[in-house]
């Protein structure tokens, strides 16, 4: 009995826990590309890097903070800073819509045109983050480090597997959970919400019923903002801050939205979960796990894992292509193909 | 128009012979030599892009495949690795092979039945647990063969130039795989997908030590052209330094680099001629007529999907071999230095800018972007000289801004290709109608 618990202890430590945490940060980030695609109906490659500039703004408002001996208590002060950072970040996409994405709204560009311009403000927001804060990695974690500490655990358990909870992995949890339900009810409660829905559905139907289209661009590109901002401080408190990881997220984040179905809040959410925990139990090795389980005399001769974690990417890239070889629209239907 | 266009290489040679009175000849040739690649690179995308209207984001995988052609081509084989686990590689190679066979059939065969992705997971399952059997031992064995210069298996020992038709196929074969998935649906997911597999590649080429040393770096590539040393030490070279009052040491790097361009200008100008060929035959018209509306082809007949797979191999082909001849020049294969910013989005801005839909223009966008890339480095940072030349010398901002004078060029390029997107769409040189 004792072996199973202590089992199902390890895997909650090492698999369930950061995958939770590691989802969520998914979830948002494939909430903002999911919004932008049904509302302005393109796939925002600069994403990744609006996450990387959003951290930045907060860990830069947090180290002024820290400066004048402001903190939050046993929580982070990158949570005050967020606020303010979610301004910032919002001027900086308002002004990239202003100057970029609107001329081909106007022209009715194709799709790929948009993609291809997102592309350029992808390079122009990289380049202001390495500007600003250098490309090398940047902690700016503060405040407790647990929740619970795998040796209270194992001393209020008797158990010799301990669970660890990361205050940033709780934070993570906590503050999905309140964006998410923000975001529904804006979505479907409020008056900009349902037009901005409506727009989504039918562009022209919209207009003709006297939907200002700008207002729905300009609350879009808000909304993005502040999740690329959220999602990108969750991600730099549990890990740490780097700018070209925050590109290389973009992978996992457009496959969690596809898995999903782009355009679909609610897919969005799934798919980031279900991208991470694949991603975490294919790279997980399972030799300590096994031996809890297998018989006394049994020894794994590896350490029983899938695939190394050198190929995570690898992990969202197969879900992926399996998702456009069997369900195009993705697991909830969306906007897709 | 014609005379425009001929005035913008003119510019660009006379730019190249600037930088060669300027700094050097040698500096001059190399920037031409990448020049060159960069152009066979961005008529690739060109084929893609501009012929077909397809978005390839994973230019960097296509063009790390044609890197690898190189080193397995051209590395003579390391024969106790070989005796050490050559064989369970081998075998885990066809077991892959038949897993995947075995998968498509298992997927094929049991249409309609309920248990189908069961049944297919099942097979992949075995499919892969069979082969980490064979693998796993195999490459652990080959990577402990003398682990600080080889512990990898080596390559064929054949003459690197053709690596270059094989780089080609390796990129192709990448390329069918992923468009064979991802074409036919919205143009995005071929973006996404292209991204990923790009990233996937060069994993692998940076982890599977057993096969490129990773990280390690293989290095010393045999060259197509001859060494500076020996060039130095044989007769009818000292004789023609002689004759042209050149000193044998610098002379010799010229020579060289010279000798790189004119494989490099071969290849380049026979990509270009079929490429103008393909646009201007049928096949060609029906690309076009393809891009421009596929509806309209599709009522005509044409069978959208494959010929925009067709497309896409073929413009991953030409990356391939472009991505050869890189690492044929660099010498080495290192892994690390395959970045999606140098070996995507560049060649993207390379497109734009020169024109798509026209060959000469991505030529001379590829020159010309090239050429910029390089020489925004110096320039940059004698801007950042300037602006900080009042500041006090200790400054920690002056210091924090000249070092950071090397990200600059990442926004330039980003605000370059938004201007050229928007300003001038069709391009330096754009397309004839």
């Amino acid at each position: 009995m004792d072996n199973i618990l202590n089992a199902l202890a390890l895997m909650a430590n090492f698999v369930f826990v950061p995958a939770i945490a590691y989802g969520s940060q998914l979830a948002l980030g494939a909430l903002g590309v999911t919004i932008v695609f049904g509302i302005l109906r393109f796939s925002n490659f600069a994403h990744g890097d609006t996450m990387a500039l959003g951290t930045m703004c907060t860990i830069l408002i947090t180290w002024w903070f820290q400066s004048m001996g402001i903190s939050f208590g046993p929580l982070p002060t990158a949570l005050l800073a967020l606020p303010f950072a979610i301004v910032i970040c919002s001027a900086f996409v308002l002004v990239s819509d202003r100057v970029v994405y609107r001329f081909y709204r106007k022209q009715k560009a194709d799709p790929v045109i948009y993609l291809i311009a997102s592309v350029g403000v992808m390079f122009v927001f990289n380049g202001i983050v390495r500007f600003i804060i250098g490309p090398d990695d940047q902690n700016f974690a503060d405040g407790e480090r647990f929740i619970i500490k795998a040796r209270e655990f194992k001393r209020l358990t008797g158990l010799s597997e301990g669970i660890s909870i990361k205050v940033s992995q709780g934070i993570t949890v906590v503050t999905m959970i309140v964006v998410v339900a923000l975001l529904f009810w804006f979505l479907n409660k409020t008056r900009t919400g349902k037009s901005m829905r409506a727009y989504s559905d039918n562009e022209d139907l919209a207009l003709l019923s006297g939907i200002n289209p700008d207002k729905v661009v300009a609350v879009t590109w808000i909304i993005a903002a502040a999740l690329a901002t959220i999602a990108g401080t969750l991600y730099g408190l549990d890990k740490s801050f780097k700018p070209f990881t925050y590109f290389q997220l973009l992978l996992p984040i457009f496959a969690a939205a596809i898995v999903g179905g782009l355009g679909n809040p609610l897919g969005a959410i799934a798919g980031g979960f279900v991208i991470a925990f694949s991603e975490i139990l294919v790279t997980y090795a399972y030799k300590k796990f096994a031996g809890y389980l297998m018989p006394e005399d049994w020894k794994a001769d590896g350490l029983i894992q899938l695939l190394s974690t050198d190929y995570k990417f690898a992990v969202s890239f197969v879900i992926l292509l399996l998702v456009l070889l069997f369900r195009p629209t993705g697991i909830f239907k969306g906007t897709g193909v | 128009m014609f005379n425009r266009n001929v005035l913008y290489f003119a510019i660009m040679l006379g730019l190249i012979v600037l930088v060669g009175q300027t700094q050097s000849w040698n500096v001059a040739l190399t920037i031409t030599n990448l020049c060159i690649i960069s152009a066979v690179m961005a008529l690739g995308v060109n084929i893609q892009w501009g012929y077909a209207g397809l978005f390839n984001v994973g230019i960097m995988g296509f063009a790390a495949m044609g890197g690898l052609a190189a080193m397995i081509i051209s590395v003579s084989p390391v024969q106790e690795a070989w005796s050490a686990g050559g064989v369970g590689v081998l075998v885990s190679l066809v077991l892959a092979a038949i897993t995947i066979v075995a998968a498509v059939f298992t997927y094929r065969a049991l249409e309609g039945k309920s248990f189908r992705l069961l049944a297919l997971f099942i097979v992949v399952l075995a499919g892969s647990w069979a082969v980490r059997a064979f693998l796993d031992p195999a490459t652990a064995a080959i990577e402990k063969v003398n682990p600080a210069s080889t512990g990898y298996l080596g390559g064929l020992g054949l003459p690197i130039i053709l690596a270059w038709p094989v780089g080609g196929i390796f990129a192709g074969a990448a390329a069918w795989v992923v468009g064979k998935i991802t074409l036919g649906l919205r143009a995005d997911y071929l973006a996404i997908a292209t991204l990923g597999i790009s990233e996937i590649i060069v994993a692998v080429l940076k982890h599977e030590d057993w096969l490129t040393r990773g990280v390690k770096n293989v290095t010393g590539l045999p060259r197509p052209v001859p060494y500076e040393v020996d060039l130095q030490q044989t007769q009818w070279f000292l004789d023609l330094c002689a004759q042209l009052g050149a000193n044998p040491v610098t002379f010799s790097s010229i020579f060289v680099k010279l000798c790189y361009m004119v494989l490099f200008a071969s290849v380049l100008l026979i990509i270009l001629w079929f490429s103008e060929k393909a646009l201007r035959s049928p096949w060609g018209r029906m690309m076009r007529a393809i891009r421009d509306n596929e509806v309209s082809a599709s009522a005509m007949g044409k069978n959208i999907k494959s010929r925009h797979l067709q497309v896409f191999v073929l413009g991953s082909i030409v990356v391939g071999i472009a991505g050869a001849m890189l690492t044929t020049l660099d010498g080495q294969l290192t892994p690390s230095t395959y970045q999606p910013l140098r070996f995507t989005f560049l060649i993207w801005v390379m497109v734009i800018v020169g024109g798509s839909g026209n060959n000469w223009g991505a030529v001379l966008g590829g020159f010309v972007i090239w050429f910029f890339w390089i020489e925004a480095e110096p320039l940059g940072l004698w801007l950042m000289e300037l602006i900080t030349s009042g500041m006090a010398e200790d400054s920690a901002l002056r210091a924090h801004l000249i070092e950071s004078a090397a990200h600059m060029r990442l926004m330039t390029m980003g605000i370059i290709l938004l201007l050229a997107l928007r300003f001038s769409p069709r391009g330096l040189i754009p397309e004839r109608n």
